[in-house]
């Protein structure tokens, strides 16, 4: 509770507001999307397209953005939520209708300059919504059965929407997103105790039902949770993705083979080098100093946002951006555990380093709603 | 809408504790990753190195260059030539279709070859080269580069690939190579890596075949990095390989060509045996076939002539094909029984024509009978019932061992195909393999080279070398291998009694040069090189009376095996005319050309040749000059 603020007595208002951003979550952001561009840089064999530029593009964009949306007051976005929440419910409907067919599954809108992904953008919607929600609920309520079905009701509609789609990845993290909203929000442990036991046993069921009539998962589901519990299973298949990422990451050794000297990413054996596996190449070139510094950056990102929300005593404010915050950390930590094997290939990209525009939009949108709280908090 | 900020104790409290248990849910998983990291970057990052090099690094073979074959004189039998080919990678030619419709206007495509390649390219990466004309000349390719703009691509390749400059003289000897097959790679247990090299060649038959090892080389190496999809991206580094050995033969171009062209149209084989250390200077085998045309792939259709014809143009009849010896034989069974002692040169036996032997009777070639004959006389004469006789005394296990002695019966080790053992046959040999016991007439149809003997043209000039010589000698067909000169092959003293062999040599030389003598009008006239010989008549079906009334492979096979100069032997020569009739008439002839052509190394004088021959020898030898490839100044430059 140090810079600036100690001074100032009331919320600060016109362009003073600049002076109260969150000035070091906005360098450390930059920071983060920095190292995309480098890698951006260096996948496409040292040249600013096809990725780099576009990508630099789009992070400028995405900081207007973030800059708009934080100038504007924290109350104005609370009354927005629920239509918020609407509009990314309908867009996602729409998709799920009459979306572009792309990669076996339907998950844009082609917008012409972009392809809008109303899954990424529900993802955001919904930790508003919730956090809105638990704004208005009575405190004493919170924990009442019927004041829980409600929330994960709205939990549920979409999640259940983008596993339709089918994409199961951003299904679990809404799913997981939402879930951990409730829990910041006060809902009684029982409840998570019940789901824990419940997902668990959901788990044993969707393996038991594999190959029966009544198969809850598609096949490419299990075909990727059996070759990510052994990759070498299928070596030329589908466990060549995560057998060559390991051999990537593992290659970089302590410093990496040097910028734009891997081989792995320049010569091709590394898949979706650009997007959901650019983790591998910042390890491979930059080695194990470069993928912990990276995640470091991701972990003061987190805890700036922590920070934040606890210094802010309105419970709107604290509880978006602490939501914000999980949104964010889902994204990198189911990211790094699959590049890394430890988790199934689920295409969660790497938040503000992959290559895409809805994903890095929609997270400079959320990061200008957490300045906004920041900014107008009460004093 | 502003409104107070909703506040209470117990709700900050609980968000912030929340929030702080879940922060440090986060960091810890955060950690987790880490640790993760570390294990896979630290703890493993030699293993995954190792499997990222393996990933990227290629070694590629560089095939050596084949060594090549050369003559005793050192002109080429094989050597390797630059093709060229053009290929086209589909990636870069961008519309395949419309460069090769340009591409036909330069160069002659072949449909057969240019589906094949369409239909290659589309199993392949894109950017693959692929063949679309093979073999093309100088002057296509040329026509290609200067066209190249407007040919994206394509590119002109050059490889190496066997040629024999010599063309038919030596297919049944140097062989030829083709494109490595699977009976080739069954020959090893663990094949050379750079047998797998597409389009590399591996010697089929003759030297080429049977020296392989040595003419292959060693396979240089080189580094490549490659992508995923098996592009080459840069060469790291290379090891150049060791070209093959050059393998020099005894032979001599210039005779075998005199010799191919002598025979002409018959079905014949000559072999002629350096005395000195066992050279072999010729190995003919007549028809032959050009051997070129097997190393680009012969068509069937040219195959299926080889293969139809009856004077089967793929044998190598020399050393492969195995005949009865006929009277050439007769040195054997007359050096068995001096040998044994129980003959003298001069004890006579009296031919009236045939042998009463048991029920049986046996003919003399003779029907009318030779008379008193002895030694001498009977081979000069070539009396079959004096050796009836002899065969009656000496028995067949002394026969054959003096057949054996004098190399028949054996595989000669001459790094050709196919080299036959013949057959040296006796009394355990008919047990074992017909069943049944020798009998007394076995011996007598043997003792004149008939019955169950075999002998290829190869074996009988080892026979006359080492009765002119007396000693051991062996056929050499390589004299160095880069330069290295290999091991005589003349080797000791077979044993034999001196006398004995001047007994044999001598009714050899009456033979040749006796007004009697059975070859006396294919004698050489010349002082000092006149030769000694013996005339051969192997019977193919039995009751042929007169050769020319029969059809073509009925009539005898005509044989005849000579060494000269009688005094001072230098060279032995075989010579076998299939369905030639008499050895005298169709073989002798041919073995006294041969033998003054080596003896002089060129068109002999006409001197050489007896007063009457001398103007249809001369005419034969300017049609025969015409005939050859090889003349002098030829010679002279390949050399």
């Amino acid at each position: 509770m140090t810079y600036l603020e100690h001074k100032v007595k009331s919320v600060p208002a016109g362009w003073r507001k600049v002076l109260f951003l969150n000035w070091p979550l906005i360098l450390l952001l930059s920071a983060v999307a920095g190292v995309g561009f480098l890698m951006l840089y260096s996948v496409a064999g040292g040249s600013f397209r096809p990725w780099a530029e576009p990508q630099m593009k789009r992070f400028a964009m995405g900081l207007a953005l973030m800059a708009v949306v934080a100038m504007v007051p924290i109350w104005f976005w609370r009354n927005l939520s629920f239509v918020a929440y609407l509009v990314a419910l309908a867009l996602l409907v729409f998709v799920t209708f009459f979306g572009t067919a792309a990669g076996g599954s339907q998950r844009w809108i082609d917008l012409g300059f972009m392809r809008l992904q109303p899954s990424e953008l529900m993802k955001v919607t919904l930790v508003m919504l919730l956090a809105a929600y638990y704004d208005w609920l009575p405190l004493k309520k919170t924990s009442r059965p019927l004041w829980v079905i409600l929330p994960v009701l709205l939990i549920l509609l979409p999640a259940g929407l983008v596993f339709e789609q089918p994409d199961l990845g951003t299904a679990l993290l809404i799913l997981m997103g939402g879930g951990l909203m409730m829990f910041l929000a006060g809902v009684h442990w029982a409840y998570f105790a019940a789901v824990i036991a419940l997902g668990g046993g959901l788990v044993l069921a969707v393996f038991e039902s594999k190959g029966t009539d009544w198969q809850l998962l598609g096949d490419y589901h299990y075909k990727r949770i059996e070759t990510f519990v052994d990759p070498t299973s299928d070596p030329l298949g589908a466990g060549y993705h995560i057998t060559q990422a390991k051999i990537a990451m593992g290659s970089g050794g302590w410093t990496g083979k040097g910028y734009m000297q891997g081989t792995q990413s320049r010569l091709n054996f590394l898949p979706e080098k650009h997007t959901d596996f650019i983790f591998n190449t910042l390890a491979e070139e930059f080695g194990f100093v470069g993928g912990f510094s990276l995640l470091i950056l991701y972990v003061l990102i987190l805890l700036f946002c922590i920070l934040s929300a606890v210094q802010n005593r309105d419970r709107y404010s604290s509880l978006l951006i602490l939501g914000i915050g999980v949104t964010f950390f889902l994204y990198f930590a189911v990211n790094m555990s699959m590049v890394m094997g430890l988790a199934p290939v689920v295409g969660v990209p790497l938040p503000l380093v992959s290559y895409g525009g809805s994903a890095m939009l929609v997270l400079m949108v959320a990061f200008g709603l957490v300045q906004s709280a920041h900014i107008h908090r009460p004093r | 809408m502003r409104r107070t900020p909703r506040e209470t104790a117990e709700s900050a409290v609980r968000v912030t504790r929340r929030g702080l248990i879940l922060g440090g849910l986060q960091l810890g998983f955060a950690a987790t990753l880490a640790l993760r990291m570390r294990h896979l970057q630290v703890d493993q990052a030699d293993e995954f190195r190792l499997l990222a090099e393996e990933n990227r690094i290629n070694i590629r073979l560089i095939p050596p260059a084949r060594g090549r074959i050369f003559d005793r004189e050192g002109r080429v039998i094989a050597e390797n030539e630059q093709t060229y080919r053009i290929t086209i990678v589909r990636e870069d030619a961008g519309d395949v279709d419309a460069v090769i419709a340009r591409l036909s206007q330069l160069v002659e495509l072949e449909e057969d070859a240019l589906n094949r390649a369409l239909a290659e390219m589309k199993r392949t990466a894109p950017f693959f080269p692929v063949t679309v004309a093979d073999r093309v000349d100088w002057e296509d390719i040329s026509r290609v580069a200067v066209n190249a703009p407007a040919l994206p691509g394509v590119t002109p390749e050059v490889g190496l690939s066997r040629v024999y400059p010599q063309g038919d003289l030596f297919a049944h000897v140097a062989g030829y190579v083709q494109r490595v097959q699977d009976r080739n790679l069954a020959l090893y247990e663990d094949p050379p890596a750079v047998l797998r090299v597409p389009g590399f060649q591996h010697g089929q038959v003759g030297v080429e075949a049977r020296m392989e090892n040595l003419l292959r080389g060693e396979a240089g190496t080189k580094r490549v990095e490659v992508n995923a999809a098996g592009r080459v991206m840069r060469e790291l580094d290379r090891r150049e390989g060791e070209a093959g050995a050059d393998i020099q033969l005894t032979v001599d171009s210039a005779l075998q060509d005199y010799i191919h062209a002598r025979l002409g149209a018959e079905s014949a084989s000559v072999v002629v045996m350096d005395l000195e250390k066992g050279d072999l200077l010729a190995i003919g085998s007549s028809p032959s076939y050009d051997p070129n045309k097997f190393v680009h792939g012969i068509s069937s259709k040219d195959f299926k002539v080889l293969l139809d014809d009856d004077h089967r143009p793929l044998a190598s009849k020399t050393v492969q094909d195995a005949y009865p010896p006929g009277s050439t034989f007769k040195m054997v069974t007359a050096l068995a029984a001096l040998d044994a002692g129980l003959v003298a040169p001069d004890e006579t036996v009296w031919c009236p024509g045939h042998m009463e032997i048991g029920s049986r009777r046996f003919h003399c070639w003779k029907r009318v009978g030779h008379g008193h004959m002895n030694l001498e006389q009977s081979l000069r004469e070539s009396c079959d019932v004096y050796y009836y006789d002899l065969a009656l005394k000496v028995g067949i296990e002394r026969i054959a061992e003096m057949g054996r002695r004098l190399g028949l019966g054996v595989a000669h080790d001459v790094p050709m195909s196919a080299v036959t053992s013949g057959l040296m046959p006796d009394k355990a040999w008919k047990l074992r393999e017909r069943g049944s016991e020798w009998v007394i007439g076995d011996s007598v149809n043997a003792s004149i080279g008939q019955g169950f003997v075999l002998s290829s043209p190869l074996q009988l000039a080892v026979m006359c070398a080492r009765i002119a010589t007396g000693r051991d000698i062996s056929p050499r067909l390589i004299k160095s291998v880069d330069g290295v000169e290999t091991p005589s092959r003349a080797g000791q003293s077979l044993g034999l009694n001196e006398a004995h062999l001047r007994q044999v040599r001598n009714a050899m030389y009456a033979v040749s040069n006796s007004r009697r003598g059975t070859a006396f009008a294919s004698r050489i006239v010349a002082d000092g090189l006149r030769m000694s010989g013996k005339t051969g008549t192997a019977q193919v079906s039995s009751n042929v009376v007169d050769n020319n009334s029969v059809p073509w492979e009925q009539r005898d096979h005509a044989l005849f095996v000579n060494f000269a100069p009688h005094d001072t032997p230098r060279i032995a020569v075989s010579v076998v005319v299939e369905h030639g009739g008499g050895g005298s008439a169709a073989a002798a002839p041919i073995a006294r050309d041969v033998t003054l052509q080596a003896l002089y190394g060129e068109d002999p004088p006409l001197e050489a040749y007896p007063s009457s021959d001398r103007s249809r020898i001369k005419a034969q030898q300017d049609r025969l000059a015409r005939e050859r490839r090889i003349r002098d100044a030829e010679g002279q430059s390949r050399a």
